[in-house]
């Protein structure tokens, strides 16, 4: 049989094992969010990173403790994260394509054509034409601005 | 499904009185409330074997699903990781038009976020008439759209659909 001492080794470096294992894929994820090119892929970067991360520290804690209420409280903690992470990552990158936030330039877009045809997006369809007209407006708008 | 719901009530009832005993029959811990909760449940699914042959043969598919699931959330989180940490990127991001088999409101919304769960897939709209999802995957390997189409019809949506219905 286990003892007492061994059986509280063991709780501790699982705990820690798994803390240790959430705040690293939080911390490559926060990487990826400077890192990435575009808005997209960051956003994929950072959700799923940040809600596995949190997932992870909140299983280490729930060991650690080793209390029934804590665990149901960090099991329910879970829970509600992985249903809200999803649906607030959906609302955020369908108002970014309704804002024109663009793709990068090595993204293929061959099967969002017809969305964005129909909703009259064209300008998010391609990085670099983006910048070329920005810049172009941002240049003209001094002129215009002066007269009004 | 209100089986499941009875199913966990009684269960958690039950793993509360017997790990509340005055003199307590097991150690109180996590490990044990776990273990009495999920003994007491896994009895109470072989009973509906009499009486609700559904509930009987979806619990397997639910546990085998999530189980798939929970390998599929580690194993892109690790594609993803090795992607921000070394200096080349490899992905290739793509917007995917996904036909939806699923067509009512709750196995679309249980669709979408499963797939923006998984890392590397991110569900961006649904078409006005319900039958598109447009998903951004940065993986698509070799630009293969229609691999990756099977890949999440088969390893997600069938077995939704099979839970669902």
């Amino acid at each position: 049989m286990l003892q007492d001492y061994e059986l509280q080794v063991i709780k501790e470096v699982v705990s820690c094992v798994l803390i240790l294992g959430g705040v690293t894929f939080m911390f490559i994820a926060t990487i990826g969010l400077l890192r990435f090119p575009d808005f997209y892929t960051r956003m994929s970067a950072i959700t799923k990173g940040s809600s596995l991360g949190v997932g992870l520290i909140l299983i280490g804690l729930g060991i650690y403790f080793n209390q029934p209420d804590i665990m149901l409280k960090v099991l329910a903690i879970i829970a509600f994260t992985f249903i809200t992470a999803p649906v607030a990552a959906h609302v955020i990158a369908r108002t970014a394509v309704r804002n024109r936030s663009p793709f990068w330039s090595k993204t293929n877009l061959k099967e969002f054509k017809p969305y964005l045809d129909k909703e009259h997006l064209e300008k998010v369809k391609n990085h670099d034409m983006y910048r070329a007209e920005a810049e172009a407006q941002v240049e003209q708008k001094p002129n215009g601005g002066g007269d009004t | 499904m209100n089986t499941f719901y009875l199913h966990s009530a009684l269960s958690f009832i039950a793993a509360y009185l017997i790990t509340h005993r005055d003199p307590p029959p097991l150690p109180y811990n996590a490990f044990t409330a776990a273990f009495v909760f999920l003994s007491i449940f896994w009895m109470l699914w072989l009973t509906t074997y009499f009486y609700n042959r559904v509930y009987f043969r979806k619990m397997p598919k639910v546990i085998a699903f999530g189980a798939f699931f929970i390998k599929e959330l580690i194993v892109a989180n690790l594609k993803i990781a090795f992607d921000i940490v070394t200096p080349h990127f490899y992905m290739r991001p793509t917007v995917i038009a996904f036909p939806l088999a699923a067509k009512t409101d709750l196995e679309i919304t249980l669709l979408s976020c499963i797939i923006s769960l998984t890392p590397g897939t991110l569900s961006i709209d649904v078409s006005e008439d319900k039958e598109v999802l447009y998903i951004h995957a940065l993986y698509v390997k070799g630009n293969d759209i229609e691999h990756l189409k099977h890949k999440i019809k088969d390893g997600f949506e069938r077995p939704l659909l099979e839970l669902t219905s």
